[in-house]
């Protein structure tokens, strides 16, 4: 809310003001201090998931007198399905039916602040706070209506938003909730729900965000119209680090419908009344501009041997080594830089009135996108609101946050409008950070049994976060006059992992060391692309695994069964053999292979198996999927159809990335700016049959799955391939040239 | 001033007569389905049909368009009424960020309007032209066989109803373990 | 005897006698079927040789049906006497060639006889093929015996009476077939002697880019231009319309990669020409190139080249109304090649002498092979009226390219969208 004095009220100002009524533990200052920022004590750091950051019930939850539940969520929803699944989990835990339920996420003005929607941690993190704080508040109303009815609690029931007692009286949750009822710190335990009474978390229930998308509804961050709205477009440079030279602008300036044309430095962009005029002066523009080009990129041939030869700051994560025999079979698997490529380009709105800065963004982080851009434009964070609205998927860090970066640099040179920034095609696919290439090199050896008893592992990798975050991880903040350089880059640290996500395998290896060799200097723009390191690591790691198992003639599911302790890991690899009829599959058939991948995400979050079965066609080198399947190990399932559909939407994707996909560059610029540059999969590619199961674990903690299957199915692709042609291909992607040059003639 | 036929109304518009369709739907017409994707006719997401014909609406200059009846997703049913193909795509949840969908929908509009019998190979063919990047393409070739079986049950029996739908587990195979007993927990973190 | 007797005897010896010396003439023996090939039986390099060769004569677009197992045969080629297909060239025993000895093939090759000694329909260019040395021959015989055996019956031809008599296909070899071998030219060095052989021989480029005559032979106007497939095979002789002149070096990177940025994209039937050459040796394009080059040299200066795109016109013509608001932004932007929309003042679809292939790429667009980069361009076949083609394509001409106008453009537009296009 803006108050007429023109600050910002947050709604913890509001909080801490009233002197609010807390009722149980008095922790005083130290619940301020917790409330206003992150700090944990050491109380605070046993309370669930992210109530640890916002322990006061009603930071989560707070209930009208109607009756009508408003939630609140730091996460976002991405078009992954966590708005229903989080609804699902407080409908549950709170027995009032789903569509009473108003969920409001990721606004720094309102929600808690959690971080980044990534990493899968969306469930773990904000699910497990919402169900513990929604069992919480209706314990809480239980123990209200029991004191205002004086009969003990044992004998109430709670039913659709009520409470009610055994003569019939009902006191529905808005008659109980009063004033500060739910300003109350949150309890280290909770009663949950017993998952065999699930009324809905656990069911497949329909997502509250499709019918508008399927009608025409409004739905996205592209949708929104606002009064006085204006059409922005920027014109970036031809490559990284151009410098403009000569610009005359005014021949735009007098286009029709041109309200602004703005230069700061290397930052160039026109705003325009109407959509089309804006895009029409951008061409205008930058066919006008002229740049001198810096840029020096690697040659993309000699890839991998660069970032090799770069210098890297070795760290390593894991050394169990106590003798062992030499390593005797040695692999090197190398990937390219992938492109998130979201379907929508990126888009936000931005809008400057009395010093205050109000921004629509897809970002994924509304927080440090908030924290980034004031100090960009030199701002307190007080004075910018930063609401993430849901733009197309956008797998990772896009160019969502540096879209609303330039929509923020124009509103605030032309006030009181909101400025509607669209980036184009070419500049998402050009001006994106990327999942970096990377190269791995696995060494092992095997004993008598077979077992393996060395195990050598190193990975190559640029920093796959460089999400603002400090100012200078914005694009514009590198064109503007008064702008920030690049932060340095940094690892992110085990367990969860950057380059190194997933480099630790979770088999039983003796011997192991595993090494990640952080490359600082990045010739290309990168950061978080869905599942970050894990996709090669699993590649390479199960692979290697296939390798290994053909030196022994052992079975390649035989073989990671030998090797694993974890019984959900044998479970999912064992489910998706007995679904896809691997004991039966025929075993010499040329150009036709079976593959199998598995990893548990992070070895923390979620457990995938995925087997495939393909065709590669000798003449051309082809690869065909016929068919795939999953099976899926998410811990407590909320909305199985959900976690379905993003376990599909992985396999396909990964597909996608490990048969077609690698940015292309040259000296001097990206060169893969549209589809036809870089192509990705289409129908034609689809498989047959694309199942997945889903082993349930009611009440064990909740499991990120979104990520899940991208290492297994790119890995069960690469076997499966290797096992059609008979050839192993360690250099994705699997394009047909590549392919076709293994198999030869 | 350009006159349209958009869902079946007539509009005077006064873009540009060089403007695509596509931003006069968006902005003028403030209809939300068809989408800017690429703008270069390479994706899909912008998909309407003209004339019964899938178009790609962002390559489109409305000066082409006197006289043509545009139709948009807009014109198959709302979210209190939904038609066939938005039925099928919600009961097949054939969705996942979802920007893609309007555009797909259309593109199926425009084969099941001249063909509810088209094969697997045929209605893969005919979706070719549209991409999806979330990898939903399994369960939209399932919608636009759902969407046919419907249009066929009302086409036959002439009711405005058709099967009831089934449970969305259908798709979704799950084993579930022996439930835990009701405890106290302490999720790991 | 009676005169009318006799006389009915002289007519009868008159027509017969030739005819018979016809039958003998064009009757040819069957070639013993082969067993097997013998595993092991042909060495890589031979093979490998093969792929390099088989990929020069295009052998896999012809010889395999849309969606078919490679070179199992099937295509329909529509000629203007009907339907012919493709046959199955696999070593199938049954149904493809997999019971042809060396000896056979090279008839095939050289003579356009098959194993049972049957004519084969000049759709198969063996008027070209004749050239083909023989240890080029028994590297393709290498590479054919080796691929996968595809059980595919070819479908019968579509051909009336009497062009379904195979026979009659020696009459027109008695006066269009010069069987081989190549000639070197004396006065020129290997290299240009390569890729004439190449060129004239299994690349066959002339069955495409040279007209042919009343029989659907080849007649002497040699790469001078002829429609083909529904397209036309630009002229590349020294009556080659291109704004800018073709080079070896330029050719050389349009057949490497199927674009040129001052020519434009290999799209229609050399989009699967270029597709296949992928595998061929840089020396044989090379020498193709030479080859070419030096047919083409000798063409007109080109117009003076335009420094910039031209203005949109403020006109009312159609064509310019349609161009500035359709074409423009992808076709003059600033829009990186190779994929950006090509220069229409560069492209040999606005400079050359036909219009048809202008016309097709309008209608449906460009699409690249499967799931690989390539030229991508929307068809506007739905969106505009045969009038406003026909507009558009006549305004492009005037206005990039600089030369006399087409004519017949509505009769080139109505047969192009007639037309079936894959």
């Amino acid at each position: 809310m803006i108050a007429s004095s023109g600050t910002v009220v947050s709604r913890r100002a509001v909080l801490r003001g009233t002197g609010a009524l807390i009722v149980s533990c008095s922790l005083g200052p130290a619940i301020t201090a917790a409330v206003i920022g992150r700090q944990q004590t050491a109380n605070q750091a046993a309370l669930p998931g992210d109530l640890a950051q916002y322990p006061l019930l009603d930071s989560w939850l707070r209930i009208a007198a109607d009756g009508k539940v408003t939630a609140f969520t730091g996460k976002a929803e991405l078009g992954q399905g966590i708005r229903t699944a989080l609804l699902q989990v407080i409908a549950e835990e709170l027995l009032v039916p789903l569509d009473r339920v108003t969920l409001i996420t990721a606004d720094t003005a309102l929600t808690p602040n959690e971080g980044y929607t990534s990493g899968s941690h969306s469930m773990q993190d904000s699910g497990t706070a919402l169900r513990n704080a929604a069992a919480q508040v209706r314990e809480i109303l239980l123990a209200e209506a029991a004191n205002r009815l004086q009969q003990p609690i044992a004998q109430l029931q709670v039913e659709d938003g009520a409470v009610v007692a055994p003569d019939g009286t009902r006191l529905t949750y808005g008659n109980l909730v009063a004033d500060q009822l739910l300003h109350v710190r949150a309890q280290p335990t909770s009663k949950l729900r017993n998952p065999a009474a699930f009324k809905i978390m656990g069911q497949s229930t329909q997502r509250v965000d499709i019918p508008a998308k399927v009608c025409g509804d409004q739905a996205y961050m592209q949708d929104m119209r606002l009064p006085g709205m204006l059409h922005a477009r920027v014109v970036r440079p031809p490559g990284y680090g151009a410098n403009l030279l000569k610009l005359d602008t005014a021949a735009v300036e007098k286009m029709p419908g041109v309200v602004k044309v703005l230069r700061d430095k290397n930052f160039l962009a026109v705003v325009a009344h109407r959509e089309y005029q804006a895009v029409k002066a951008m061409r205008a523009l930058a066919a006008l501009a002229q740049w001198a080009q810096t840029a020096s990129l690697p040659q993309a041939a000699a890839l991998h041997a660069t970032l090799l030869a770069m210098k890297s700051e070795d760290e390593t994560i894991l050394d169990t080594r106590s003798g062992g025999t030499r390593a005797t079979h040695s692999a090197t698997y190398t990937r390219p830089y992938l492109a998130h490529g979201s379907i929508g380009p990126s888009c936000a709105i931005a809008q400057w009135s009395q010093d205050q800065l109000t921004l629509w963004s897809s970002t994924q982080g509304v927080f440090p996108n908030r924290a980034a851009i004031a100090e960009l434009l030199r701002l307190d964070p007080q004075q910018v609101r930063c609401i993430q609205v849901e733009g197309s998927g956008c797998y990772g860090h896009n160019g969502a946050d540096d879209a609303s970066a330039d929509a923020a640099l124009i509103a605030k040179a032309i006030p009181d409008h909101p400025i509607r920034l669209q980036w184009m095609r070419e500049q998402e696919h050009a001006w994106e950070p990327y999942g970096p290439a990377m190269i791995a090199k696995v060494r092992a050896s095997l004993d008598e049994s077979g077992h393996i008893d060395t195990w050598d592992y190193g990975v190559w990798s640029n920093t796959h976060s460089t999400r603002p975050g400090p100012a200078g991880a914005l694009l514009a903040a590198r064109e503007i006059a008064a702008g920030y350089p690049p932060p340095e880059p940094r690892p992110i640290p085990q367990p969860e992992g950057g380059g190194d996500r997933n480099a630790i395998p979770l088999y039983e290896v003796r011997n192991a060391h595993v090494v990640h060799h952080f490359l600082p200097q990045m010739p290309l723009r990168v950061s978080a692309l869905r599942s970050l390191g894990a996709y090669l690591n699993v590649i390479a790691i199960e692979g290697f695994m296939d390798e290994l198992a053909e030196l022994v003639a052992a079975d390649p599911v035989d073989f990671r069964l030998k090797h694993l302790n974890d019984p959900r890991a044998v479970a999912v690899i064992k489910a998706a053999a007995e679904d896809f009829q691997w004991a039966s599959r025929p075993k010499r058939s040329p150009g036709q292979g079976h593959g199998v991948g598995f990893a548990r995400y992070k070895n923390l979050a979620a457990y995938c198996a995925v087997i495939m079965e393909v065709t590669v066609d000798h003449e051309t080198g082809r690869t065909r999927v016929v068919r795939a399947v999953a099976a899926v190990d998410t811990g407590q399932v909320v909305n199985p159809n959900g976690v379905v559909n993003q376990i599909q939407g992985s396999i396909l994707q990964s597909m996608s990335w490990t048969l077609f996909e690698g940015v292309t560059f040259d000296t001097q610029r990206i060169t893969s700016v549209d589809w036809a540059s870089y192509p990705i999969l289409r129908f034609s590619s689809v498989p047959a049959t694309l199942s997945v199961r889903l082993l349930d674990a009611p009440g064990a903690p909740f499991l990120g799955c979104g990520e899940a299957g991208q290492g297994p199915a790119a890995a069960a692709l690469v076997n499966a391939v290797a096992n059609a042609t008979g050839r192993r291909i360690r250099d994705l992607p699997l394009t047909p040239g590549r392919v076709k040059a293994a198999i030869g003639v | 001033m350009i006159e349209l036929d958009v869902n079946g109304r007539t509009h005077q518009v006064t873009a540009d007569p060089d403007t695509p369709l596509l931003y006069v739907l968006r902005d003028d017409l403030e209809l939300n389905g068809a989408k800017f994707g690429c703008g270069l006719g390479q994706c899909g997401a912008c998909t309407v049909l003209v004339d019964g014909i899938a178009t790609l609406s962002c390559v489109t200059p409305i000066l082409l368009l006197a006289g043509r009846q545009i139709t948009t997703v807009e014109a198959l049913g709302t979210a209190a009424k939904p038609g066939p193909l938005q039925r099928a795509f919600v009961e097949e949840q054939a969705a996942q960020c979802g920007y893609c969908t309007a555009g797909m929908m259309m593109r199926a509009q425009a084969l099941l309007q001249q063909n509810l019998f088209a094969s697997e190979e045929e209605i893969r063919a005919h979706m070719e032209p549209n991409l999806c990047r979330c990898g939903t393409h399994f369960r939209i070739l399932r919608a636009i066989r759902r969407a046919a079986k419907i249009m066929l049950g009302e086409h036959s029996a002439g009711q405005s109803r058709a099967e009831p739908s089934p449970p969305l587990e259908s798709n979704t195979d799950i084993t579930r373990r022996p439930a835990h007993s009701e405890r106290r927990e302490r999720p790991e973190r | 005897m009676k005169a009318r007797t006799r006389s009915a005897l002289i007519w009868l010896a008159g027509t017969l006698t030739p005819l018979m010396g016809f039958v003998v003439y064009a009757w040819r023996p069957a070639i013993a079927p082969l067993e097997a090939n013998a595993p092991g039986q042909f060495a890589q390099a031979a093979i490998n040789r093969g792929a390099q060769l088989a990929a020069l004569g295009n052998c896999a677009t012809c010889h395999t049906a849309y969606g078919g197992a490679m070179y199992s045969g099937g295509r329909k080629l529509a000629t203007a006497f009907g339907n012919i297909y493709s046959t199955n060239i696999t070593p199938e025993a049954q149904t493809g060639i997999g019971k042809w000895s060396l000896e056979a093939f090279q008839r095939a090759m050289r003579q356009g006889v098959d194993r049972e000694g049957r004519h084969l329909y000049p759709a198969f260019p063996y008027d070209h093929f004749t050239l083909v040395t023989d240890a080029d021959n028994a590297a393709l015989y290498a590479f054919l015996m080796t691929r996968k055996p595809v059980r595919a019956r070819t479908p019968e031809n579509e051909l009336s009476f009497p062009l379904n008599v195979r026979m009659v296909i020696a009459g027109w070899k008695l006066l269009f077939l010069h069987t081989g071998p190549y000639d070197n030219a004396a006065t020129q060095d290997v290299t240009w002697n390569r890729g004439a052989y190449l060129v004239n021989g299994l690349a066959h480029c002339g069955g495409c880019h040279t007209p042919r005559n009343d029989f659907g032979a080849e007649n002497s106007q040699r790469f001078s231009g002829a429609d083909a497939e529904g397209w036309h095979a630009f002229a590349i002789d020294s009556r080659a319309h291109t704004h800018e002149a073709w080079t070896a070096d330029s050719l050389y990177a349009y057949l490497r990669h199927g674009w040129q940025e001052q020519h434009g994209d290999a799209y229609g039937p050399m989009a699967s020409v270029v597709q296949n050459l992928a595998v061929a040796t840089d020396e044989d394009l090379r020498a193709i190139s030479i080859y070419m080059a030096s047919r083409i040299d000798g063409q007109p200066a080109p117009a003076a080249a335009a420094a910039r795109p031209p203005e949109p016109p403020q006109s009312e013509d159609t064509g310019a109304q349609v161009y500035a608001a359709t074409c423009q932004n992808c076709h003059d932007g600033s829009r990186p090649l190779p994929f950006g929309g090509v220069r229409l003042t560069l492209s040999t679809a606005v400079t050359g002498e036909s219009a048809t292939n202008l016309i097709n790429i309008i209608l449906h667009g460009l699409n690249p092979a499967e799931v690989s980069t390539g030229a991508m361009m929307p068809g506007f076949g739905h969106t505009l009226t045969d009038a406003q083609l026909e507009s558009l394509v006549s305004y492009i001409r005037s206005a990039q390219a600089s030369r006399p106008a087409w004519a017949d453009v509505d009769t080139t537009v109505r047969a192009a969208r007639s037309r079936d296009h894959d």
